[in-house]
């Protein structure tokens, strides 16, 4: 029986040119997956952030215009190398790495990783004790100082819980790409690659086998799914 | 025990007292279930779903809290979603007549996608 | 020795009682209504931010549950390490030790962003999570306490007197590296990351706990006109002495190891050199108020009566132990992740540069509510059983032999 719910996700799906195709309704995400991002900061520019406001919106995170409490899933970083002069803009949001020491240190396993690698918050027993965000080193994670309202119907956040970057887990099992990415292709330089690292046939395979890419604090040996090239 | 039942009448008076919960019609034409089913177990059945969804990623199952509100959400005159939790409305008339207050709307939306609502309160 | 001790309980409702138990109610109640505020309104009207996660409440609250694990040494100087001289003191140490963990326990959760949800951390357990480990350790450590308070109380259960003394010590120290693990496990906080943190902890519990203890002692004995003589003070101010030395030991070790690291000398400076008042706190604070000038009381040429620098020892450990965890947890947070290593970074979610913490009103109520908590429990305790002796002047002077 295909309900009404269905229909919308399946017309969702087919709208947009998918890098991957939805998973079927019922089956659990997968440890075949491990989804990733390769971001090019050579096409990254210094004022562009593309990528943060179609993650404002897709997320429906209004802020209070506190800059100090109000959540930040996505942030474009700007680093100098202070020897060289040499300068970047690099967007940073969760790294989803394969060894999350968020998770290691959820006292209730609220910070947990989806069998696809995703890196997820389960708000639903997390108790707002914002170990995990001591524990990240990226600052990837923000916490609800406040109310909420305006939230998308795809994406629960509320006050007293932490939050951030899903990697557009619900675009993603509908086969779609994360906004981020989808909004750097069609208004800014593609910067952003999306795919799955697990699948030799996919271009951000073939493209990180190729071609030398790095990861933030790679000397923590958190093995993060997001790779970037120019920095 | 004859004191302790007299006890509990009184104190259950009020809700015989209040007017039965109404509220507006669902757009759908029917449940995924029988009213008496969904009354009683669709606590169990959106805790099931949740988890399911969330935490192992499986999507499109029956009972989802999305699919409740994008019904069940009445519109209002001038065009926009009402909130289900507001007061009157399909979650909060009921929630309100047996005085349980769902956690759910702490952070899930209260409306159908793709209507914009004010920022802040 | 403790079987010739008497004890007795504190008369309640006395005019003293109960201006006491109003006092402490009151600040627990002013307590209770800034985390009402707090929660209503969410962390916003607080001091913390996305940057500075933990705040002073969880400086109370840490300042409290490693004074706990350390309250009960006095009960295992006596009972473990068969120092007879200690042992009328046991009942208290336990009660103490109670009391604290219940104080800072009370704060911790009352700053959780859903203490609704403090269920949800009982039935819900990452075994992979020194958190969660902890859960049960502060949990354990209360049961494990009051079953050794029994058998000190009961001679019923005197054959059990032995080995509950035992379990409760290893526990304490299991929980103390527990607590300093919280810390020692983050890798990518430049101020911690060391294995360090853990002895760093057991040897901050034994002076911070020792000090209050011979605060709540040397106080209930003046108000309940109980005679303590001279002996037992200057004992206490001694092995106080020995704690703290212990103390800035290992925070010596901590930085100096820390400075060995190139890569560390940013966060190193930051809180030895420029971080402002981070760098007071430690100084002054931390070194000075409750490392330094301690030891010089309870070893050098102060003329006061044992008592009397047992006590001024006692508080300057207090208020140096509160500065020290400050510069742990805030200090250890204000230094900025190092996403780039050797890059300048800036972002609009404070990248890069020091982040700012005040703490608001509302923080610094919950953490004296937590301290009002444990004197209230502490009061209760000793009201209710027979726990404090009713003197202890003679029995300590002529125990002095076995030390």
């Amino acid at each position: 029986m295909i309900n009404r719910r269905h229909m919308i996700l399946a017309s969702g799906a087919m709208l947009v040119a998918a890098p991957a195709t939805a998973r079927q309704a019922g089956q659990p995400a997968s440890a075949a997956q491990r989804w990733g991002l390769l971001i090019d900061t050579s096409k990254c520019g210094v004022e562009c952030t593309v990528c943060v406001e179609a993650c404002k919106a897709e997320m429906g995170l209004s802020g209070h215009d506190r800059p100090r409490t109000d959540a930040q899933y996505v942030r474009k970083v700007n680093v100098r190398d202070p020897a060289t002069g040499a300068a970047h803009s690099v967007p940073v949001m969760c790294q989803h790495c394969a060894k999350p020491p968020c998770v290691d240190v959820c006292p209730t396993g609220a910070s947990m990783k989806r069998a696809d690698g995703i890196v997820l918050v389960d708000r639903h027993i997390c108790i707002g004790c914002r170990y995990c965000m001591m524990a990240c080193p990226y600052k990837a994670r923000s916490f609800a100082h406040e109310d909420q309202s305006g939230q998308q119907p795809h994406l629960p956040r509320g006050k007293g819980t932490v939050e951030g970057c899903t990697l557009c887990v619900h675009r993603i099992d509908e086969g779609k790409p994360p906004a981020c990415v989808e909004a750097c292709a069609a208004r800014a330089r593609g910067a952003m690659l999306f795919g799955d690292l697990n699948d030799p046939k996919s271009e951000i395979a073939q493209k990180v086998a190729r071609e030398a890419t790095t990861r933030i604090r790679a000397d923590l040996g958190l093995e993060p799914g997001v790779r970037y090239q120019g920095i | 025990m004859g004191a302790l039942a007299v006890l509990i009448t009184l104190l259950a008076l009020p809700a015989f007292a209040a007017d039965l919960p109404q509220w507006p019609k669902a757009k759908g034409e029917a449940c995924i279930a029988a009213n008496d089913v969904m009354r009683r177990e669709h606590p169990d059945m959106l805790k099931h779903q949740r988890d399911d969804t969330l935490r192992l990623g499986i999507r499109g199952a029956k009972a989802s809290l999305k699919a409740c509100v994008e019904c069940h959400a009445a519109t209002s005159a001038d065009g926009h979603a009402v909130p289900v939790d507001a007061p009157g409305q399909f979650c909060q008339s009921c929630h309100s007549y047996v005085a349980v207050k769902p956690d759910c709307f702490e952070c899930h939306a209260t409306t159908p996608k793709a209507t914009v609502r004010e920022a802040s309160r | 020795m403790s079987a010739i001790t008497s004890y007795t309980q504190v008369r309640p409702y006395t005019r003293g009682w109960l201006a006491l138990m109003a006092g402490l109610g009151a600040v627990i109640a002013v307590a209770l209504g800034a985390v009402w505020h707090m929660e209503h309104q969410g962390h916003w009207v607080t001091g913390m931010t996305n940057q500075v996660v933990w705040g002073l409440p969880h400086v109370f609250a840490v300042f409290l549950i490693v004074a706990a694990s350390g309250a009960l040494n006095v009960a295992s100087m006596g009972s473990v390490f068969g120092r007879v001289g200690y042992q009328p003191l046991g009942r208290l140490s336990a009660l103490l030790a109670v009391a604290l963990l219940a104080g800072g326990l009370a704060v911790l959760v009352l700053d959780l962003g859903r203490p609704d949800r403090l269920s949800v951390a009982m039935t819900h357990f990452n075994f992979k999570s020194i958190f969660a480990w902890n859960v049960i350790l502060y949990s354990g450590f209360m049961a494990v306490v009051a079953a050794y308070l029994w058998t000190m109380m009961d001679w019923r259960a005197k054959r059990f007197y032995k080995p509950a003394a035992l379990a409760a010590f290893g526990w304490r120290l299991i929980l103390t590296t527990g607590t300093g693990c919280i810390f020692g496990f983050l890798a990518a906080r430049e101020a911690y990351g060391a294995a360090v943190m853990a002895p760093l902890f057991i040897a901050m519990s034994f002076a911070y706990g020792l000090a209050a203890f011979i605060l709540v002692l040397s106080l209930s004995f003046k108000m309940t006109r109980r005679s303590m003589g001279d002996a037992l003070p200057a004992r206490l101010v001694r092995l106080l002495g020995l704690f703290v030395a212990a103390n800035l030991y290992f925070t010596a070790l901590h930085h100096v190891t820390q400075l060995y690291f190139a890569g560390r000398s940013g966060v190193e400076a930051f809180i030895l050199w420029n971080g402002g008042i981070h760098t007071a706190l430690f100084w002054g604070g931390q070194v000075g108020l409750g490392g330094i000038l301690p030891l010089a009381v309870a070893y050098g040429g102060c003329g006061h009566a044992p008592r009397k620098r047992a006590m001024m020892a006692s508080v300057m450990v207090v208020l140096g132990g509160l500065a020290q965890v400050w510069v742990i947890v805030i200090g250890g947070q204000a230094w900025p992740l190092d996403l780039f290593p050797g890059m300048e970074a800036s972002s609009t979610f404070a990248d890069g540069h020091v982040h700012d913490y005040a703490p608001s009103a509302w923080e610094v109520m919950l953490g004296l509510g937590g301290i009002a908590i444990a004197l209230v429990v502490t009061t209760l305790g000793i009201t209710a059983l027979r726990l404090l002796p009713a003197h202890l002047g003679e029995a300590t002077g002529s125990c002095r032999s076995p030390d």
